[in-house]
């Protein structure tokens, strides 16, 4: 998108409250970051983006929306940072229910005394990512509050998608005999989070999975249309995913211990926590429920994307107790894996 | 009670102080190792040493030797009569 | 991961299961009970859970979930002192995970610091000091939780606080001892265990030699296991070969870490730092004689205890709780009216429900067969 009009720059060097109030300070800051980063739309601007409905129902025949907030310490982490999080968590929600992502918002509450160079870069990642998944963001908010009153900066992003005519996508559609599988590493994000915070003092090589899915999804729906159903596995891990999944569909769910696959680094960071990787958050990992006679089929598509690469068949749904749960250990052994009560936290005991 | 945890040392950061960096799994921390030293192990010669790390402390060093010696235990029982002899031998090695 | 993966081989366990299987029919032949095998540590009842021994192991061999889980027998008017150090405006506290959702009689530290307290978690007691350092205005106390193993790791933060001169770091002192604990239970008359999993980490502080009197006086078979699964089954088939000789000894399957004479450069450690309480309460057990750790007047200015004055109140459980009957191995946990209703992780109102080493909250989430018949209480 080309620049209409020469843009005003900010000189300040942090977040005051007057980059909050409406006047001058704030259109110079929209311009300085937010149009810099994100182009400038095709007509002026106004309160809201206008967009044409007959390219999206050349597409599909349904909207999906989604919302989603983002707070996340420290703001910049290794393989991410609060910008690509906020656009990849968004075009993820949408792409797991079969939505080809087109549109963003970007709404975000700037804490004063936030750097303005750490927004710049919050908004450059924004848009780098958005152009990987191929969004547009195309409408957008900021508030400043006082010092304190937030964690440098919050951002709520929501995605407008189109559904295609034929995709069904739905939880309450798993059968017995389904078999469950993820498209990489377990708990990368989580880890990587825990190590980049810093007040455990312990230092990995490990990035965050932050990716948008929406390409990897296009690429398993055309091997197997009639996958069952997607979710990423965010906050909860995989393990509060497939609670959801055998609850909603009232069969069980059986892992594989052996078949998780796990980096060295997430087993080290678990072992020495006392963590359950299960339970670890993941920002660029789907779990997708497919027929058991097209779980190959599923799996080398998957196999065939670069953020599949690793993917891997990790367990199998079977008509045992409804919304159950459970694990099936490299010991032979079984137990339970359950909705977490709140966060896991480091334990030493 | 007690999370324990193989790790390796790969630094000694500060003799001084005790302290020196530990591998597991890839994942490094500082950790003291006041417990594992003494005059036959100086601080300087615990690089490369396998300890149990426990909140942020080396609390002994694992004795490579003595785990194989668990595992071939485990690896006899096949034969009862060979378990038996190495169970005695353990005895009487304590 | 080197010294893990090995023992956790499965192939390797289903000897070890078929030898234990075989001993303990032959000595269940004779006998109607079953054979009760108490593992001390809350690290093994974590581990049975985790892996799912449990269910593997012959129906005739019953696992009684010991003692040894810190943060479960902490009475509550402990964690009611520890809130009113945490209250104070100028105070940090610093805790392991663990501590951090235990309920006092009013509230937990999590709930605390969501009404303004500064509550942090650490990974290490020498983070806590780091703290203290970071913020000279500030007071730092930490929560020091734990047994054996953990005594010498705030020992030495004590140590290293005194010799760089830092005066704004305390301790509260909350170290328990196990041995003391097992005598109480090996007292008790209806005890009805055969034999014990000795705590392998508490073991490689403390040595193999402390728990002879288990063996000499209660005739009862002590293995001192490791933690990861083929640890435990060859641990168990131990003891249980021992029962099956008729045997009754302290044996050492964690040959690997744990030594006759234990550390004693720890044990130094901790004898310079702290001395024997008389009298230690425990959640569940009521009080036992010189199971506790204080510090001592050395040291005074690290005691929490003393640099902050206390409420020191006795706050007793509720009574429907059963939970001395289930940590000394006379109840199961779904035996306990209150499980799964009243009694949840999600609201724990038990010691054992608090933490996932507790019996109760480890057949609450991890379940099994043999806690199925759990599932007709809770909801």
């Amino acid at each position: 998108m080309s620049h209409k009009r020469t843009l005003a720059t900010v000189n300040a060097a942090f977040i005051t409250q007057a980059h909050g109030g409406g006047g001058k300070a704030m259109k110079d800051l929209i311009d300085d970051v937010f149009i810099r980063a994100f182009g400038a739309p095709e007509d002026t601007l106004e309160d809201q983006a206008r967009l044409a409905l007959e390219p999206l129902c050349r597409t599909g025949d349904r909207l999906a929306m989604t919302s989603d907030g983002f707070v996340v310490k420290p703001l910049f982490f290794p393989g991410g940072d609060i910008g690509s999080l906020a656009v990849c968590g968004t075009v993820n929600d949408l792409a797991v229910g079969g939505a080809l992502p087109r549109y963003l918002s970007c709404s975000v509450i700037l804490e004063e005394g936030l750097p303005v160079e750490d927004l710049r870069r919050i908004a450059r990642s924004m848009k780098e990512a958005a152009d990987r998944a191929g969004v547009a963001i195309v409408t957008g908010d900021t508030k400043v509050v006082e010092r304190g009153a937030c964690d440098g900066i919050f951002i709520t992003t929501t995605g407008v998608g189109v559904i295609p005519a034929e995709r069904r996508l739905s939880i309450e559609q798993i059968q017995a005999t389904d078999v469950v599988i993820v498209n990489g590493w377990l708990g990368d994000h989580g880890a990587a989070i825990l190590a980049a915070r810093g007040d455990l003092s312990l230092e990995t090589a490990l990035e965050s999975d932050c990716a948008a899915l929406n390409g990897l999804v296009e690429a398993l729906l055309e091997a197997v249309p009639n996958t069952r159903c997607l979710r990423d596995a965010t906050r909860g891990g995989v393990a509060t995913v497939l609670n959801e999944m055998a609850e909603a569909s009232q069969l069980s769910i059986e892992l594989q211990d052996a078949s998780l696959p796990l980096r060295r680094e997430v087993r080290g960071m678990c072992e020495i926590l006392g963590l359950d990787p299960l339970y670890l958050a993941n920002e660029g990992k789907l779990v997708a429920v497919v027929p058991a006679d097209r779980a190959d089929a599923a799996l080398a598509a998957l196999k065939r994307h670069p953020l599949g690469r690793d993917a891997s068949v990790i367990g199998h749904a079977y008509s045992g107790k409804p919304g159950r749960v459970t694990l099936r250990t490299l010991f032979g052994g079984q137990r339970i894996v359950d909705m977490l009560v709140g966060e896991q936290l480091p334990r030493i005991c | 009670m007690c999370l324990g945890i193989p790790g390796q040392i790969i630094t000694i950061d500060d003799i001084d102080n005790r302290l020196a960096t530990v591998d597991v799994s890839g994942v490094r921390r500082q950790i003291n190792i006041a417990c594992i030293i003494d005059d036959a192990h100086p601080p300087e010669s615990c690089v490369g040493d396998w300890v149990l790390v426990h909140v942020g402390f080396a609390l002994n060093r694992i004795d490579a030797a003595a785990a194989e010696r668990t595992l071939a235990m485990l690896d006899m029982l096949g034969d009862t009569h060979e378990l038996d002899a190495l169970i005695d031998s353990q005895e009487k090695r304590q | 991961m080197k010294f893990i993966d090995e023992f956790r081989d499965h192939t390797r366990a289903r000897q070890t299961l078929e030898h234990i299987t075989t001993l303990v029919e032959r000595i269940c032949r004779d006998r109607a009970a079953p054979l009760r095998i108490m593992e001390v540590c809350g690290g093994h009842t974590h581990a049975i859970f985790h892996y799912g021994l449990e269910a593997m192991l012959p129906k005739q061999l019953e696992l009684i979930h010991g003692p040894g889980c810190p943060v479960c027998v902490l009475p509550m008017g402990r964690v009611d002192d520890c809130l009113a150090i945490a209250e104070r405006p100028e105070v940090i506290l610093a805790t392991f995970g663990d501590a951090i959702r235990v309920p006092g009689s009013r509230k937990s530290l999590l709930q605390a610091k969501a009404e303004g307290a500064d509550v942090r978690i650490v990974y290490s007691p020498m983070d806590a000091l780091d703290l203290a350092i970071r913020h000279p205005e500030r007071e730092v106390v930490f929560f020091g939780l734990g047994f054996e193993t953990t005594i010498p790791s705030t020992a030495l933060t004590i140590t290293q606080a005194q010799r760089q001169r830092i005066t704004n770091f305390s301790v509260f002192c909350n170290h328990i001892t196990i041995i003391p604990t097992l005598k109480a239970i090996l007292e008790n008359p209806d005890h009805r265990l055969d034999g014990f999993l000795g705590p392998g980490h508490v073991s490689m502080i403390i040595g193999t030699e402390p728990y002879r009197f288990i063996a000499e006086h209660y005739r009862c078979p002590v293995v001192i296991s490791g933690f990861e699964p083929l640890d435990m089954l060859q641990s168990l088939l131990m003891v249980v070969r021992q029962l099956h000789d008729g045997r009754a000894e302290v044996e050492n399957q964690y040959q690997r870490l744990v030594s006759r004479d234990g550390n004693p450069a720890a044990l130094q450690a901790v004898h310079e730092v702290y001395e024997s309480r008389q009298s230690c309460e425990w959640r569940g057990l009521g009080p036992i004689e010189d199971s506790g750790m204080q510090i001592r007047q050395a040291y005074a200015a690290y005691d929490a205890e003393r640099k902050f004055s206390l409420p020191n109140q006795q706050v007793a459980d509720p009574e429907a709780l059963r939970c001395g009957e289930v940590l000394t191995g006379n109840l199961k946990p779904w035996q306990c009216e209150l499980f799964g209703s009243q009694c949840s992780p999600e609201s724990p109102c038990g010691a054992l429900m608090v933490s996932s080493e507790g019996a109760c909250a480890a057949y609450f989430q991890y379940g099994g067969p043999r806690a199925e018949q759990h599932e007709e209480v809770s909801p």
